[in-house]
């Protein structure tokens, strides 16, 4: 689309990844101008839509324009994934919550899995501009739900792939991955772990008996990612945190993965029963989790 | 002598009543409990003010409404010289008339008081608003008079005010707002029966009609840090971002799922409009019974929603007595014919859960008063071996807001305190040239008309700012 004709959160680019994911640039310059990897926007795709939070998997400064991959795994996100390119989204905000920390931390693994690789694309970009070997470990239930690989691929020093059902990679998950690199003597300075909860609670067990600082992208619920609800509540080492503004990193060996899990569930009946009325095919936003 | 107005009162010590939905039919709906005056109601009511030489009533408004004046032309049915006296003083007189505490301000010290009841300023405030708002009159712009850019960022009662009184001095005002509508705990907090959402947008294009510019979606400390609005060109700053940060209770099992913060639950319940679900697709979950903590306005708020969404028992637990409930007198009212039961002297210690993570029970221990210590609210002590449990399935935690740290973190050289923004009293500068404040960020959890108070003296600080020819803006 020409650009000086572009208005404010209209659609630019839709490509649909695989069959339940798409990836959708908005224009937003304001945004995409101060955007930061870790940080996320929350978008209301219509005036009675939900405020969804949005990790921004990338940006064009120049262009103007934001990324981001969704996957559509409940009502809301695939009422996203119907605007088509020219559309507008009723609001997007952001940036929100605080970008990662990027320094030479030496050498850096990055675990991703399912959709968790769009939020970790721009973080092991950003490690890798600043010097860092990555050594990126990405996990999928099969082999068409891979995502951004050959991006991930690109800037990664050493790269593994596994699938539940052993169509890439090793069969199994990517926990046990990182788990034999380690045994096999691979010294990591940090470990970014993306995903669903139940897989960064696992890496996170598996880095704590070797001391590794391990940081985990968390992704409660949330309505207004400013501070204000609550909803996004998590427990660090004890403290109740808003994972919208205190977050969305925290230190995966303090993360109460549990509650985080058990609080995801909490609309599971409703978010049911919109998908039943609407008929999208959507499922339960927690079943991603599982 | 002069003859007495066709519609004075019978009883001039006796207030006029406005109507209300009857309990039983408002706890089935949204829709405002409160009606308003007819013509026929404001008019009597109107007619039993003493109009006092000195009127006590003027010095109880944060404002400073010249409410004699108003009342004086609702008298002669001069609806609009009504109005356009109210909002010498105030832009936002149907909010106003809703929601201020008039009983704790201006009717407080109204005359009429002494004998009798003291007259219905709020009511009469609201009579004259609604009526400007039904007619939708078209004020001029006049932006950009004085050439000089202000930023407001928050669009509440404080930003609002900020935004109309240097507007109508010239000022080219932007409002930076952060949620995707502007009014912030005015749409965001207090529910639609109390105050109406059309009121509240009505109120806010009344404002833009003065040519100030809205701009949703734009989270300040984020999108623009407040360094950036100044070299985007804007001279001086107005922040006005609230006490939006939920407190909670520091107790085992507040996690759980059904456990909200009463920001949370109002949010869901009034902003995201979830009463209407599944047309409005943001979910909220109201159980049989519902606890709700805390006792001032937005407890009461919260409960009152609980009720509406179709809980069957709703329980107000409160750490003190009646005597020492923050909220207002009319709302405790209204609460109480809608079924709400208030448990005193309670306070919890523990939330237990089922195995799927849901909230099922609350342990809670009785306080008591201590003695008088001169403190404003008296304090409360455990009695020990007084714990009870009591069954609920949902929880709303009203205990109070703190500032969002978001600015505050943000902002360079811009000197805070735990409760906020350091600020000088009395011109609500802050530590930083060029930069006010107003409203709950600057005073701590207050009422829209303190807000709106605090707001007023920070926009003459501004217009003294930006007019003051040693200060290079």
């Amino acid at each position: 689309m020409p650009e000086d004709k572009l208005q404010i959160n209209q659609i630019t680019a839709k490509e649909q990844i695989n069959s339940v994911t798409k990836k959708i640039t908005v224009y937003a310059p304001d945004i995409a101008a101060k955007a930061r990897s870790g940080q996320f926007v929350i978008f209301r795709t219509h005036e009675d839509s939900e405020r969804i939070p949005l990790t921004l998997a990338s940006w064009d400064r120049e262009k103007g324009t934001i990324t981001h991959i969704v996957q559509e795994i409940g009502f809301s996100t695939v009422e996203l994934g119907c605007l088509e390119v020219g559309q507008k989204i009723q609001n997007v905000v952001g940036p929100l919550g605080n970008p990662t920390e990027i320094k030479n931390f030496g050498t850096a693994a990055i675990v991703c899995g399912g959709l968790g690789t769009a939020v970790a694309y721009p973080i092991a970009k950003a490690l890798k501009e600043t010097g860092n070997k990555v050594i990126s470990i990405i996990g999928a239930r099969s082999k068409n739900l891979f995502i951004l690989e050959d991006e991930m691929r690109a800037l990664s020093d050493e790269i593994y792939f596994s699938s539940d059902d052993g169509t890439k990679g090793q069969k199994g998950f990517v926990s046990d991955v990182l788990k034999s690199l380690i045994e096999k003597g691979y010294n990591f300075n940090i470990v970014f772990a993306i995903g669903p909860p139940i897989m960064m609670s696992v890496v996170a067990d598996i880095t704590r008996p070797y001391g590794i600082k391990t940081i985990a992208s968390l992704n409660p619920i949330m309505v207004d990612g400013m501070g204000m609800c609550g909803a996004c509540r998590v427990t660090i080492d004890g403290k109740t945190e808003f994972a919208c503004v205190d977050g969305p990193e925290f230190d995966a060996h303090k993360v109460d993965f549990k509650e985080l899990i058990q609080r995801l569930k909490s609309y599971c009946s409703e978010e049911k029963y919109l998908s039943s009325l609407h008929s999208t095919g959507g499922h339960c936003q927690c079943q991603r989790h599982q | 002598m002069s003859t007495p107005p066709i519609n004075a009162s019978k009883n001039r010590l006796k207030a006029i009543q406005a109507d209300k939905q009857q309990p039983a039919v408002r706890i089935k709906n949204f829709d405002e409990v409160v009606l308003g005056y007819t013509e026929e109601q404001a008019l009597s009511e109107a007619s039993r003010c003493l109009k006092c030489r000195e009127p006590k009533c003027v010095t109880g408004c944060p404002v400073g409404v010249d409410i004699p004046g108003f009342i004086g032309f609702i008298q002669q049915k001069n609806y609009d010289a009504a109005i356009d006296k109210i909002k010498e003083r105030n832009s936002l007189p149907a909010i106003c008339g809703r929601v201020c505490p008039q009983e704790e301000q201006c009717q407080k010290t109204c005359i009429l008081g002494i004998r009798g009841e003291p007259i219905s300023i709020g009511r009469l405030e609201r009579f004259a608003a609604d009526l400007e708002q039904k007619k939708q009159l078209v004020a001029s712009p006049i932006k950009g008079l004085v050439g000089k850019k202000v930023a407001v960022v928050g669009a509440g009662p404080a930003g609002l005010t900020v935004a109309a009184d240097l507007a109508k001095l010239g000022y080219s005002v932007t409002i930076f707002e952060a949620l995707h509508c502007g009014g912030g705990v005015l749409v965001y907090g207090i529910p639609e029966f109390r105050l109406p959402k059309r009121i509240v947008q009505s109120e806010i294009d009344n404002i833009t009609k003065l040519g100030v510019e809205f701009r949703s979606d734009a989270l300040i400390g984020r999108l623009f840090t407040i360094d950036e609005l100044f070299a985007n060109g804007y001279q001086a700053v107005f922040i006005g971002t609230g006490a939006g940060l939920p407190k909670f209770l520091g107790v085992p099992g507040e996690n759980l799922n059904g456990i909200y913060s009463a920001n949370e639950f109002l949010i869901r319940a009034n902003l995201m409009k979830s009463y209407d679900f599944p047309k409005s697709k943001t979910p909220i979950k109201v159980g049989k019974k519902v606890a709700v903590i805390g006792g001032g306005n937005v407890a009461l708020d919260s409960a009152r929603c609980a009720i509406r969404l179709g809980a069957q028992e709703v329980a107000i637990i409160y750490r003190r007595t009646r005597d020492q409930m923050p909220a207002r007198q009319e709302e405790i009212e209204n609460a109480d014919e809608e079924g709400i039961v208030f448990r005193y002297l309670t306070s919890p210690i523990k939330f237990n859960g089922d195995q799927e993570g849901n909230v099922k029970s609350m342990e809670t221990i009785s306080m008591k008063l201590c003695e008088d210590d001169n403190t404003e609210r008296r304090n409360v002590t455990p009695i020990e071996g007084s714990q009870t449990v009591m069954d609920v399935d949902t929880v709303i935690i009203a205990i109070g807001r703190t500032p969002n740290p978001i600015i505050q973190g943000t902002t360079p050289g811009l000197k805070t305190e735990r409760d906020g923004i350091i600020t000088n009293d009395t011109t609500f500068k802050t530590s930083l040239d060029g930069v006010y404040v107003g409203g709950d960020i600057a005073t701590g959890e207050a009422t829209v008309i303190s807000a709106m108070g605090t707001a007023k003296i920070a926009a003459k600080s501004i217009h003294e700012y930006l007019s003051n020819p040693k200060n290079k803006t």
